[in-house]
């Protein structure tokens, strides 16, 4: 082909893009050229008449450029289906208010093709990132939409690092978390889609995909503490958020450092990648000690390190062959003359191949240092009670011998050199001279925070259940415990003085409940006594003839109550109102009930905890402690409890799950959750009132599965309508007469644990 | 009581035991003194092995009765019966024991309720009789009768405890778990196995009580690693034989039964 017709040839298909940009003249050549080299002919055609519909959409010259860049590459990771169906993307997204985002858009599209691998996966991708537009662009009147959605850029400039962390299935439910939680707070949600938010990051981390630390943390205390009979805190830290260097772990006086995820691999499960990384760590923490560093240069110290590492693997795998397997697939297998020392540093390329050789003694490999240190590791390590001060000595004489010119140059290789379950050895190291790298502002720092932390208690976070997304929000609700403020314990004596009459017919009652130490159970076969009576009579039977009764022995049963009660109240701001044909508000009549209660439960001696809560939003939960398990029914706690004082809103999930966190520690056999509350569950940052009463419904359920049982009364007379949904059919107690409250309290509580 | 009645109690072979300490000296001087003992120790460490083990080697014949809650003074002492002739009065093992001279083993004592166990105070300090009210009778303590009481401090509950006036009456013996190279040795000869399964078997066993209090009431005793033993023995294989014989039995937590079954893992590599 001549010039001339290479010209003709590449302006046929110029024509073919209707676009008039200069700019893209300019590079039109060299895009033409790739898309030549990796399309079919109609892939070429789908090619440009793409980029004329870009073009089309009348946003400059810049998508045109990214789309004719980009594809090519896009298209080696998917199909040429996608030059169409991405183009016609763009020109939807350009006919919605979200124009901004189309650069965005396409500029992630090259790295989701990278990472997802395939035509579909792609494809989901792009709908994701569609229904995400669909449900986060607003309308002001409802039809037209009008606002552009304001997670839209963050989360696509998010998409690449998302890609990485999630599969597709976890990105689907972390965009939808966020897109249905924040419809209505543009910078929320800003906010959660560029990772920002708590929450965000939270569902993020639930998201992912391999071993979460936060899952397996007590089977690895379990497994430092059962297999290596040490223990010390561990400190997850982030793999995510640092690209350029991976941490590595690591331990020092504060704990040791793991990371938050192991994905599996090459066929070891994340889980054992942790007891790998563990028992390291906890070879060196039994027997490494730490030697001067200041005698060694740096490569000496790196060699000493390698040795040292094989000599602690090697004494753990004694110990537990089993290891031998893990640390062998999880090293890296480095092959020999991959390195080449003309250019390149070999030393790390070097120790890599060493340590290899020291792990596994079906190497192979060729060269005689290599080989020649191997052999004398072992048999040093033949010898009992090494130390590492016979790893110095190996590793000093193994630079010795393979110092190459090389050895400093810049470039390092570091593939294959990575053993990423091994710890950085800092505690190998001590130093006659002090560096100036001490950190001791950050002890400060912990002495102030120490001061503050006996005022109060720290909010503790609970989940809330979305019933629209079947999923738990992550530490959604905080709440905040503190002592119910005290009033005068003489109004709570007076009250019992009134009911007098009540609490003498209770007290009667009560009689009837209180446990039997030893009840004689009669007419047994096999039993601990011979019953007199009936053996005398079987006797006479026996001897007259008759068939004796053989039941003649009685035996004795322990009979006692087991009961541990919580009364959880409700003291929203509905509990000011007063009842019609009521001379007391629902607050007071509250507080008579409860005292007539506490007065009985606690005669009944059976433990027993009185707390009340209300709500200002998901932020500010409180949980008033007025009776604690370990107290008695006296002036302190009669004194909060006259205090009681009625406000806000009734979020019932996150108290109801603080209580039982309380009663699950309680020994007793059963366990008894009453709430008293006069309404249905709601608070001011909710709108759907349904949201609150399915996550009632969730936390009794949970309660159940703790073998919690749950009783509700209401004072709601419209209770019914939703009340069973929450705590099950035969789970509550609707009172219609609330005067008669202080009375049927008590009685219920009484026919609940008869 | 015929002759016959006592040769049953007696141990004819010779219950393999190896001494951790100078349990076996301190035993038999406390037996020459006749004074009462108490063996505390872990459920499985070999304290029921050790008192068979002991009468063997006295030549003594051996009641032992395992003790529960619903167990009454009677069931101890002895009782009315009914026979087509009227009542006949049946001695409980605690009375056989005293009458024939016996050792009395009363296994896992604090099982019973305390009020039951009262009833062995007169035999156990210088008056060495036992009354029987209901029959109307004072036995008098055979010379060679000595009462032997066992239980594991370990697990039991608040409401589970002797009396301090029951416990002031023995004179006590503390065991524990052997140490590894006795253990190994122990579990080798009980089952027949080699000394380096038996090794590996025992490490597992050190893996498991490192985590008592953790979640585990008791780590893995000395008689599980027999039982775990037996089953490789008849052909099962390792890791297999452990997770059935030394991590099902004693745990129902699931993170505790993952790390106990690499320790498996680790350790039968």
């Amino acid at each position: 082909m001549t010039d001339t017709e290479t010209m003709t040839k590449l302006e046929s298909y110029r024509v073919q893009l209707k676009c008039s940009f200069e700019q893209i003249d300019d590079v039109f050549d060299d895009c033409l050229e790739e898309a030549l080299l990796t399309f079919s002919e109609q892939g070429v055609k789908d090619f440009l008449s793409g980029a004329s519909l870009v073009c089309m959409i009348g946003r400059g010259f810049e998508p045109v450029l990214v789309y004719m860049e980009e594809l090519p590459q896009i298209v080696q990771h998917s199909d040429e289906s996608m030059l169409n169906v991405i183009s016609k993307c763009v020109w939807d997204l350009s006919r919605t208010p979200n124009g901004k985002s189309i650069l965005p858009f396409l500029q992630s599209l090259p790295e989701a093709a990278r990472r997802l691998g395939s035509t579909e996966q792609l494809q989901h991708y792009i709908d994701i990132v569609f229904d995400m537009m669909k449900n986060t662009t607003r309308s002001i009147h409802g039809h037209i939409d009008t606002i552009p959605s304001d997670g839209l850029p963050e989360f696509l400039n998010q998409a690449p690092y998302l890609l990485n962390q999630l599969p597709i299935e976890g990105l689907r439910n972390w965009v939808d978390y966020g897109a249905s939680n924040y419809r209505n707070h543009p910078e929320r949600q800003k906010d959660y889609f560029s990772l920002q938010s708590a929450d965000s990051r939270a569902v993020l981390q639930r998201e992912r995909h391999g071993t979460l630390f936060s899952d397996n943390e007590r089977k690895l205390n379990l497994y430092l503490k059962g297999l290596w009979q040490d223990s010390d805190h561990f400190v997850p830290y982030s793999m995510g958020w640092d690209e350029l260097r991976k941490p590595i772990p690591y331990y020092d006086s504060l704990g040791i450092r793991v990371p938050d995820v192991y994905d599996d691999k090459d066929g070891i499960r994340g889980i054992d990648r942790y007891r790998a990384t563990i028992a390291h760590i906890a070879a060196h923490r039994r027997w490494t000690e730490a030697v001067f560093a200041d005698n060694f240069s740096p490569f000496q110290r790196i060699a000493i390190e390698i040795f040292e590492d094989a000599r602690v693997e090697y004494l753990s795998m004694q110990q537990y062959p089993g290891l031998h397997r893990i640390f062998k697939t999880l090293h890296p297998v480095p092959p020999e003359g991959f390195c080449n020392a003309e250019k390149t540093s070999c030393l790390r390329y070097r120790l890599a191949i060493l340590s290899r050789g020291l792990l596994d003694l079906d190497h192979g490999y060729k060269n005689a240092d290599i080989n020649d240190f191997i052999g004398r590791f072992h048999k040093t390590m033949e010898t009992a009670n090494t130390t590492t001060k016979d790893m110095v000595q190996l590793g000093i004489s193994f630079i010795a011998r393979t110092k190459q010119a090389s050895d400093s140059f810049p470039n390092v290789i570091f593939e294959h050199t990575e053993v990423d379950y091994r710890d950085d050895n800092r505690h190998m190291w001590k130093f006659i001279e002090e560096g100036d790298e001490e950190e001791d502002f950050d002890d400060k720092k912990q002495f102030e925070r120490d001061e503050h932390e006996t005022d109060k208690l720290p909010p503790r976070h609970y989940p809330e259940w979305d019933y629209n997304t079947k999923t738990y929000r992550p530490d959604w609700v905080s709440l905040y415990e503190k002592l119910h403020y005290k009033g005068n314990p003489q109004i709570i004596d007076q009250i019992l003085a009134k009911h007098d009459a009540l609490a003498k017919r209770l007290k009667k009652l009560l009689e009837l409940l209180k446990p039997q130490q030893m009840v004689r159970i009669r007419y047994q076969e096999d039993g601990s006594e011979l019953d007199l009576d009936v053996a005398i009579r079987s006797l006479i039977d026996f001897k007259s003839g008759h068939t004796p009764d053989p039941r003649i022995n009685m035996s004795h049963r322990n009979d006692g109550r087991d009961i541990a009660v919580m009364l959880l109240l409700d003291l929203s701001a509905s509990l000011h109102d007063v009842p019609e044909g009521c001379e007391l508000s629902l607050l007071e009549l509250s507080r008579e009930a409860v005292s007539l209660l506490a007065l009985t439960i606690e005669q009944l001696s059976d433990p027993f905890a009185i707390a009340g809560f209300h709500s200002d939003t998901r932020h500010n939960v409180r949980y008033l402690h007025i009776k604690g398990y370990s107290e008695h029914w006296d002036d302190d706690v009669k004194a909060r409890l006259s205090a009681m004082e009625a406000g806000y809103s009734t979020r019932m999930g996150a108290p109801i799950r603080h209580a039982a966190h309380y009663l699950e520690n309680q020994p007793a056999d059963k366990k008894l959750l009453l709430i008293l509350t006069d309404g249905e569950p709601s608070d001011i940052d909710v709108d759907d009132d349904k949201l609150l009463i399915e996550d009632t419904r969730k936390a009794v359920e949970e309660l159940s599965s703790k073998n919690i049982h749950t009783h509700c009364i209401s004072l709601d007379k419209k209770a019914d309508e939703y009340i069973g949904d929450i705590f099950g059919k035969n789970n509550y107690t609707v009172i219609d007469h609330v005067e008669k409250l202080p009375e049927k309290l008590p009685q219920l509580f009484m026919s609940l644990t008869r | 009581m015929s002759d016959q009645d006592i040769e049953q109690y007696k141990i004819t072979t010779e219950p393999f035991y190896k001494s951790q300490q100078d349990e076996v000296s301190l035993y038999q001087a406390a037996y020459d003194a006749r004074l009462p003992v108490m063996i505390k120790g872990p459920t499985g460490c070999g304290k029921s092995r050790f008192i068979e083990h002991m009468a063997w080697k006295l030549g003594k014949p051996l009641i032992t009765v395992a003790c529960n809650e619903d167990m009454t003074a009677s069931d101890l002492v002895g009782r009315y019966l009914l026979d087509a002739n009227g009542t006949r009065w049946v001695d409980g093992p605690l009375t056989t024991a005293a009458r024939i001279g016996a050792i009395c083993y009363l296994d896992e004592v604090v099982e019973a309720r305390q009020d039951t166990t009262v009833v062995i105070h007169p035999l156990t300090d210088h008056r060495r009789n036992l009354p029987l009210d209901k029959k109307g009778e004072m036995v008098e303590a055979h010379p060679d009768f000595q009462l032997v009481i066992s239980y594991n401090p370990g697990y039991q509950s608040l409401m589970k405890d002797l009396k301090q006036s029951t416990k002031q009456r023995f004179s006590a013996l503390e065991f524990d778990y052997p140490i590894a190279s006795v253990e190994t040795s122990i579990v080798e000869k009980e089952a027949g196995i080699d000394a380096d399964t038996a090794n590996k078997l025992v490490k597992i066993a050190h893996a498991a009580r490192n985590l008592k209090g953790h979640g585990l009431d008791e780590g893995i005793s000395t008689r599980l690693l027999v039982y775990a033993a037996n089953l490789m023995n008849k052909g099962i294989e390792a890791k297999s034989a452990c997770r059935m014989a030394l991590v099902r039995p004693i745990t129902d937590d699931i993170d505790i039964r993952d790390t106990l079954d690499h320790a498996i893992d680790s350790v039968f590599a």
